[in-house]
C-alpha cells in the first residue's frame, strides 16, 4: 500500500460516520447574454436537482451525450463553479461556505483530470516542475525530497525518472495522461474526478491507462468520479452509473442493473446506440430521432418526452421526481413501471 | 465486381526531420456494393490512404511513391489534375470527421449543394437542380428541408451537418464512398442515426463505401470486410465475421481485448498492447509491430511479413500466424 494513502487512513477515522460527498438538489444555471448593452436574456440549465452520495473508495460514472452537464457537476465539485443552489458537502463540510483556505484545502483532496491533461498547466515548464508543483504549493519537503517524490510518482504511473528533465510537448496522448495522472495522486487526494480523462486515447493506449486507474484506486482507497461518453468504459470502472439526460440524473443504479435491465427509456436508448464489438450482434436497434433540445428552453414536464417512444400527454404536464426501483436504484419517469 | 483496387500504395511526406513513409505497400479492393472497413489507430495512415485516392496529398509535401489505384479500369494516379476533379465528387466521395472544415461557413448550406451537383451536371436547369437538393436533403433525414438549403452550416446541429456532408458526397450517385471517421465527433445516438442512415442509402444507391475508423465496434456494425492497419501498413485482412471469430494477428487481437465491453466482468484489468506506436523515425525494422509484440522473435525484425493467406479471403501479415494458430487450438 502507498505510504501517503496509509497515513490518509489514520487521518479519516474520525470523518467515518459522513460519507465521502453528499450532493443535494445541485442545481447549476450560467446566464446568456446578448445586445450591446450585454444583458441576461436566459439561461442555460446546466445541471438541474442533481443528488448522489460517495463513499470512500466508491467510483460513481457518468454518462450522457455531450451538453447534459457532466463537466459542470465536476467543476462545482471544487468549487471551480459556484452553486447556482443545492449543496455539495465533503466530508460533511457544505463547500459553499469554505472561506479561500478550505478550498485549497478541499483541492488537496479532490483532483480533477481532464481530457488533455496539459491544456491547464504551463507548456514551457519540464514535466519535474509540473509534478512537483502542488508539493510547492502546499510547502511540502525541501528540493531533494520533492524531486524524489516526482521520480516515484513517474514510476507509479509507468513512466521513467528521466521523464522529468522533459517537456510536455515530447510526450504521447497516453504519456500525458500518465503525466496528468501522477499530478492529481501527487497529494494523496480522497477523490478524483476523471472528466474524459480516457476518451481521447486509442483504445490499446485507453485500456492501459484504466488498468492504472484501478490499480491506484486499489492501493489508495481513491474515490472516483468517472466522467465519460463511452458507457462500456463507465461501465467497466464503476460501481455505479448516474445517466444525465439535459442537465438531470434520469437514472442512478449499479452498473450491472442499468446495463442489464434499464428502466428509464433514454437509458435504453443509450445502451441500444452504443455498436458492440460483434459482427453477429448487430441488434435491433432504438434510433432516437432528432438531437438534444436546447438547455435553455428545457422542454416542460419530462425533459426527455419530446424524444421518447413511451411519452403520453401527461409527460409534458409533469415533472418527474427520482423515485427508488426495488433493487434500490434511482429512476426518473412517470411510466417507468408501466413500459417495464 | 471490383470497383476500386488499390495495390502496393507506398506515400511519403517531406517533414522538417526528414523524410517518413508513412504508407508502404497498401492494398486492398473493394467491390460494387460493399461497405469495406478501415481500423487502426491514430496516425497508421488511415487519412492518409483516402486522401491518396482523392488525389487530395497535401502538396508538395506528400506524395505517392509506389503503387496503383484502379477506379473503372485506369489508375487513377496517372491522371491529369482536370481528369481527377471529374472523378471526384462523382465517382469517388469523400465525407469527413468534421464536417465544418469542408463545408464553407459563409455560404448558405442549399448552395453548397447546388454547388456540388452541378459541378458535374452542368446541363441540369436551375429549377431541376433545387429540387434534387432537397430530395436529397430529405433522403438523409433533414426535416423541413426547403428551409434548411436557407440556413448557414453554423446553424446546424453536429450530426445535421454530417447529414449536410453526406447529401453533398451522394447528390451524384458516386459509385464509391470513402466515410472517413464520419460519427467520431458524434455522440452515440447520433452515430446510431448516421450509421443507419448510411447503411439504408447504400441499399438505395448500391455504392461501395469504404469507411474508416479507429472504433472495432462500428467495425462490426457496418462492415462486410475488414483491413487493419498498423503503422502505416496493412497487418490483416478478412471478411468481418472470421476477422472477428479468428483473428490472426496478435496486433488486431491485442485490439479486439483492450476494447472494455459492456458485457464484461468490471474492474478487471483490460488486455492491454505494451508500449505504443513508434514514430516513424524509431519504427523497428522487419515486422513494425515487433518491439510490441510479445510473440516477437529474432526474424521478426529482420524480415518485413507479407500478407499470408489463412483462408481464402483471409490474410495476415505476421510470419508466426501458424505456430499462433497451433499454441491457441
Ligand atoms: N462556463 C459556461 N458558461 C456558459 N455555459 C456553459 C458553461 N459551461 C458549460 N456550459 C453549458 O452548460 C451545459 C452543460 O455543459 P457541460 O457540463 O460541459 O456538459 P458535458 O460535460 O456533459 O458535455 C452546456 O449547454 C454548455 O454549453
Ligand atoms: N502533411 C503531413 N506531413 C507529414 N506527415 C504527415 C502529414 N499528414 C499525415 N502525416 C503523418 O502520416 C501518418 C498517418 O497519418 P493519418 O493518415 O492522418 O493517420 P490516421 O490513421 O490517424 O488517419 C501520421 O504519422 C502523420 O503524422
Ligand atoms: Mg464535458
Ligand atoms: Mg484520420
Amino acid at each position: 500500500m502507498h505510504a501517503l494513502a496509509r497515513l490518509g487512513e489514520g487521518r479519516d477515522l474520525t470523518m467515518r460516520s459522513f460519507p465521502l460527498l453528499e450532493v443535494e438538489r445541485l442545481t447549476k444555471h450560467f446566464p446568456v447574454r446578448a445586445g450591446v448593452i450585454p444583458r441576461t436574456v436566459g439561461r442555460v440549465h446546466a445541471v438541474d436537482d442533481v443528488s448522489f452520495t460517495l463513499r470512500r473508495g466508491e467510483t460513481i460514472g457518468l454518462v450522457g451525450e455531450s451538453g447534459c452537464g457532466k463537466s459542470t457537476v465536476g467543476k462545482t465539485l471544487l468549487r471551480l463553479y459556484d452553486a447556482t443552489s443545492g449543496t455539495v458537502k465533503f466530508e460533511g463540510k457544505d463547500v459553499s461556505e469554505m472561506n479561500r483556505a478550505q478550498v485549497r484545502e478541499l483541492r488537496k483532496h479532490i483532483q480533477i483530470i481532464f481530457q488533455d491533461p496539459f491544456e491547464s498547466l504551463n507548456a514551457r515548464h519540464t514535466i519535474g516542475k509540473i509534478l512537483a508543483e502542488p508539493f510547492v504549493i502546499q510547502k511540502m519537503g525541501t528540493a531533494a525530497e520533492r524531486a524524489q517524490w516526482v521520480g516515484e510518482l513517474l514510476n507509479r504511473v509507468g513512466l521513467d525518472v528521466s521523464a522529468s528533465n522533459r517537456f510536455p510537448h515530447e510526450f504521447s496522448g497516453g504519456q500525458r495522461q500518465r503525466i496528468g495522472i501522477a499530478r492529481a495522486i501527487a497529494l494523496s487526494p480522497k477523490l478524483i474526478v476523471c472528466d474524459e480523462a480516457v476518451s481521447a486515447l486509442d483504445v490499446s493506449v485507453q485500456s492501459q491507462v484504466v488498468n492504472l486507474l484501478l490499480s491506484l484506486q486499489q492501493e489508495m482507497s481513491l474515490a472516483l468520479m468517472f466522467i465519460a461518453h463511452d458507457l462500456a468504459v463507465v461501465k467497466h470502472v464503476s460501481d455505479r452509473i448516474a445517466v444525465m439526460y439535459l442537465g438531470e440524473i434520469v437514472e442512478m443504479r449499479d452498473g450491472e442493473d442499468i446495463y442489464r435491465s434499464p428502466r428509464h427509456p433514454y437509458t435504453k436508448a443509450l445502451i441500444s446506440a452504443i455498436p458492440v464489438a460483434d459482427p453477429r450482434n448487430k441488434s435491433q436497434r432504438t434510433i432516437l430521432e432528432g438531437d438534444v433540445p436546447s438547455p435553455i428552453n428545457p422542454p416542460s414536464g419530462c425533459r426527455f418526452h419530446t424524444r421518447c417512444q413511451f411519452a403520453t400527454p401527461k409527460c409534458s404536464k409533469y415533472r418527474p421526481e427520482l423515485e427508488e426501483l426495488p433493487d434500490g436504484g434511482l429512476v426518473k419517469c412517470l411510466r417507468w413501471n408501466e413500459i417495464n | 465486381m471490383t470497383v476500386l483496387d488499390v495495390s502496393g500504395l507506398s506515400v511519403s511526406f517531406d517533414t522538417d526531420e526528414g523524410i517518413v513513409d508513412v504508407l508502404d505497400r497498401v492494398d486492398f479492393k473493394i467491390r460494387e456494393g460493399e461497405t469495406h472497413g478501415i481500423v487502426g489507430e491514430s496516425g497508421c495512415g488511415k487519412s492518409v490512404t483516402s486522401l491518396a485516392i482523392m488525389g487530395l496529398l497535401p502538396k508538395p509535401s506528400g506524395r505517392v511513391t509506389a503503387g496503383s489505384i484502379k477506379f473503372a479500369g485506369r489508375d487513377i494516379l496517372k491522371l491529369s489534375s482536370t481528369e481527377m476533379r471529374s472523378i471526384r465528387g462523382d465517382g469517388i466521395s469523400m465525407i469527413f470527421q468534421e464536417p465544418m472544415a469542408a463545408l464553407n461557413p459563409v455560404q448558405r448550406v442549399g448552395n453548397q449543394l447546388l454547388e456540388s451537383l452541378r459541378t458535374h451536371r452542368s446541363d441540369i436547369s436551375t429549377d431541376k437542380a433545387r429540387a434534387k437538393c432537397v430530395e436529397m436533403l430529405g433522403h438523409v433525414g433533414i426535416p423541413a428541408p426547403e428551409q434548411r438549403l436557407r440556413e448557414y452550416p453554423h446553424q446546424l446541429s453536429g450530426g445535421m451537418r454530417q447529414r449536410v456532408m453526406i447529401a453533398m458526397a451522394l447528390v451524384n450517385v458516386p459509385d464509391v464512398l470513402i466515410a472517413d471517421e464520419p460519427t467520431t465527433a458524434l455522440d452515440v445516438t447520433i452515430q446510431a442515426q448516421i450509421l443507419e442512415l448510411l447503411k439504408e442509402l447504400q441499399r438505395d444507391y448500391g455504392m461501395a463505401v469504404i469507411f474508416i475508423t479507429h472504433d472495432l465496434a462500428v467495425i462490426a456494425e457496418i462492415s462486410d470486410s475488414v483491413t487493419v492497419m498498423y503503422a502505416g501498413r496493412v497487418v490483416e485482412r478478412a471478411p468481418v465475421l472470421p476477422l472477428f471469430d479468428g483473428p490472426q494477428h496478435p496486433y488486431t487481437k491485442g485490439l479486439l481485448g483492450s476494447i472494455p465491453s459492456l458485457a464484461g466482468e468490471p474492474k478487471t484489468d483490460l488486455t492491454t498492447i505494451p508500449g505504443m506506436v513508434p514514430t516513424f523515425f524509431t519504427m523497428p525494422s522487419g515486422c513494425r509491430f515487433s518491439n510490441r509484440c510479445e510473440h516477437a522473435q529474432g526474424r521478426c525484425s529482420e524480415t518485413v511479413p507479407s500478407l499470408e493467406t489463412v483462408q481464402s479471403s483471409h490474410g495476415v501479415a505476421c510470419m508466426r500466424w501458424r505456430d499462433l494458430a497451433k499454441v491457441a487450438t
